[in-house]
């Protein structure tokens, strides 16, 4: 639970500088039947990237890493609007989509279990190659489509709750329900922690690391059809372009380390939360929207600063003696001048 | 890593990736001699050099750093950064390029050494480290300006248009010299001085190197900011060949240049590994590029097919030559 507090405090003081901007920004209405508000946008436009960095999540508790995600991102939406240009049904176009997805994961989880290649550069060949697979599969276009029925994956509302909160609190869910009630999370982490040693034990490591790598493509693949569904239309170029670099930021901020062996779910839906509530106060308070990457990255530094134990003794030793402020803030001016 | 061990045959095994690409270049060209009209000349290998000067500067900086076991993200960013910075400073203030270009080298290796620093002092991972400066330097390219701006500099659209003849028709541009130099140079630190056996030895097992008492916290730096310095040169280069600067100059370059490195024979996990792959590396996907827009009716997306399945093909080469050994 420690692990979540700065996560946490972080989120708050984002919130709290939001509602100093904007006094209006907690109130929630209900208008046509539909739920609005800024907390709401930030749930619905953050939609894909908690779905994302969910599948993130277990990837890296098994000491590996998934930069594939965003081009399988674009992969489904494309595929989806394919078929649905193609007056394919919705059924059809979303299941081929999908299976898409979890049989591109799976090839992933057989380079990393079955070759036994490290995951970054498993991974790196189809966050290559599946760009240019996403674009074979519209042929370079922009395939846009007019499907009320598919509009609804991203855009739509089920109850006044946009639908894609809906998905990604059910995803979340059924996760959380068989990593942490059933024995599957614990079983995710021993391979994470060691893997020749869990295989020994008697854990199926490699099916193990394949399911998390099926998975992760899964809800990459989930994501870009919201993201596709959203603007009703599907770009094989720049759908879900960086969203792994997001996903993994936001598995980082939330408390899980990169090296495995352990995960936050909780974590990385506040650190996901964290990246959109970001993006969306620069955009409340007024910055100019091209230096979110700056913001990005000066709060990603300091939040991934405070979680390090050495940062943290570093730092308290210095305040103690009184000298020079932070490491980090001193860097950080003389890189700006 | 047990690549020192002698391998099958009488090729050292860590050699056998190095002459798999060496031989996949000359294969790739002799098969594009054979097809097109016009391709089995000097000036094409020549041409592949004066397009990707800048990415071969950049991916020579990024080797040093997965040669530790590290990684750095940012290189793209950086590139951008300095083309935009070289460009503004040319334009508006109109600032002479002999302190511009000084300026933009020392920003960029400026960039590495806080990253390399924040990488060994605090221990987070190079990933998340190099992330933040990427995002960080795009979004300095950002806040300078949003839109392209042109090099309209004397001495720069001079460095951008000179030919240098060669014997026999051949020509290159002064960034190909450009990026010969810091080939050499790497070349000659990484495998003839100190400082390089140091960047093998941190890569291939930091707690022996550490135990060794060699320097591996100033070695992790000082890649990082080697880095920074390839990718601020580079980023020089290309606001050559562009004569523009831009914040969406060079993105996804990181890749481009992850891939050539590792097409070249370097292992991501450290310690292994030659400039010359590096070269090569650069080498084969130039040649991917040409290939495709001397077929004419290929798109440009199989560029990035191609280089997926080959980076395939020499990830499962790797893996079976390095026999079982791996992080």
């Amino acid at each position: 639970m420690r692990r979540l507090v700065w996560p946490a405090v972080v989120l708050v003081l984002l919130l709290a500088l939001n509602v100093f901007f904007t006094p209006s920004f907690f109130s929630i209405q209900v208008r046509d039947g539909h739920l609005y508000g800024s907390l709401i946008d930030i749930l619905r436009f953050g939609a894909p990237l908690i779905l994302v960095a969910i599948g993130m999540t277990l990837v890296i508790a098994t000491g590996g890493i998934d930069l594939s995600v965003g081009s399988v991102v674009a992969i489904s939406g494309a595929l989806a609007c394919l078929q649905i240009s193609q007056d394919a049904g919705l059924f059809t176009a979303v299941a081929l989509a999908l299976g898409l997805c979890l049989l591109l994961g799976a090839w992933n989880g057989f380079l990393v279990a079955g070759i036994g290649i490290q995951p970054i550069i498993a991974t790196l060949i189809l966050m290559v190659a599946g760009r240019g697979l996403a674009q074979l599969i519209t042929g370079g276009q922009i395939i846009t489509v007019n499907s009320p029925a598919y509009k609804m994956i991203g855009g739509g509302y089920w109850l006044t709750v946009p639908f894609g909160i809906v998905v990604v609190a059910v995803v979340l869910a059924v996760t959380a329900f068989l990593t942490r009630r059933l024995a599957l999370g614990m079983l995710i982490e021993s391979v994470g922690g060691n893997a020749e040693a869990s295989r020994l034990a008697g854990i199926r490591s490699r099916g193990i690391i394949v399911m998390v790598y099926a998975f992760a493509a899964l809800c990459a693949g989930v994501a870009g059809l919201m993201i596709s569904s959203n603007v009703s239309s599907a770009d094989g170029n720049n759908a879900g372009l960086w969203i792994e670099l997001d996903a993994i930021l936001a598995v980082v901020i939330g408390g899980t380390s990169l090296a495995g062996g352990r995960f936050s779910l909780a974590g990385t839906v506040l650190g996901a939360l964290i990246i959109q509530t970001l993006t969306t106060t620069i955009y409340s308070i007024g910055v100019p929207p091209e230096t979110t990457l700056l913001f990005k990255a000066l709060v990603v530094a300091a939040v991934c600063l405070i979680q390090s134990p050495s940062f943290r003794e570093k730092a308290f030793r210095r305040r103690r003696r009184a000298v020079a402020p932070a490491a980090a803030t001193g860097e950080k001016v003389r890189v700006t001048t | 890593m047990s690549t020192l061990t002698l391998g099958r045959g009488r090729v050292p095994a860590r050699y056998l990736p190095i002459l798999v690409t060496g031989c996949l270049f000359v294969a790739m060209f002799a098969a594009g001699g054979i097809r097109y009209e016009g391709f089995a000349s000097g000036q094409v290998i020549l041409n592949v050099f004066i397009d990707n000067a800048f990415l071969l500067v950049v991916a020579v900086g990024l080797t040093f750093v997965i040669l530790t076991g590290g990684i750095d993200l940012s290189v793209g960013s950086v590139v951008a950064l300095s083309t935009m910075i070289a460009a503004s400073l040319l334009e508006g203030p109109g600032w002479p390029p002999y302190l511009v270009i000084p300026l933009v080298l020392a920003v960029g290796s400026g960039l590495g050494l806080v990253m390399g620093y924040i990488v060994h002092a605090f221990d987070i991972q190079p990933f998340i480290v190099t992330l933040a400066g990427m995002f960080l330097a795009r979004g300095l390219c950002y806040t300078i300006g949003t839109d392209s701006i042109p090099i309209a500099d004397p001495a720069f659209t001079v460095f951008a248009q000179t030919r240098i003849d060669l014997f026999a028709d051949l020509w290159i541009s002064p960034s190909v010299v450009v990026a010969v130099v810091v080939v050499l140079v790497a070349a000659y630190v990484l495998h003839y001085t100190r400082f390089g056996r140091t960047v093998y030895a941190t890569g291939g097992n930091e707690q022996s190197a550490l135990l060794m008492g060699l320097p591996v916290g100033r070695t992790k730096i000082a890649v990082y900011t080697i880095s920074g310095f390839c990718s601020a040169l580079g980023g020089l280069l290309l606001s050559f060949y562009m004569l523009s600067g831009y914040g969406l100059h060079a993105v996804g370059m990181e890749l481009d240049a992850i891939a050539a490195v590792v097409i070249g024979g370097t292992l991501l996990t450290g310690g292994s590994g030659f400039l010359l792959g590096t070269v090569l590396g650069v080498l084969v996907l130039g040649l991917i590029q040409t290939i495709i827009s001397f077929e004419g009716t290929l798109s440009s997306w199989w560029t990035k097919i191609f280089i997926g399945m080959l980076l395939f093909v020499f990830i499962v080469l790797q893996r079976l030559f390095s026999g079982g050994s791996r992080r």
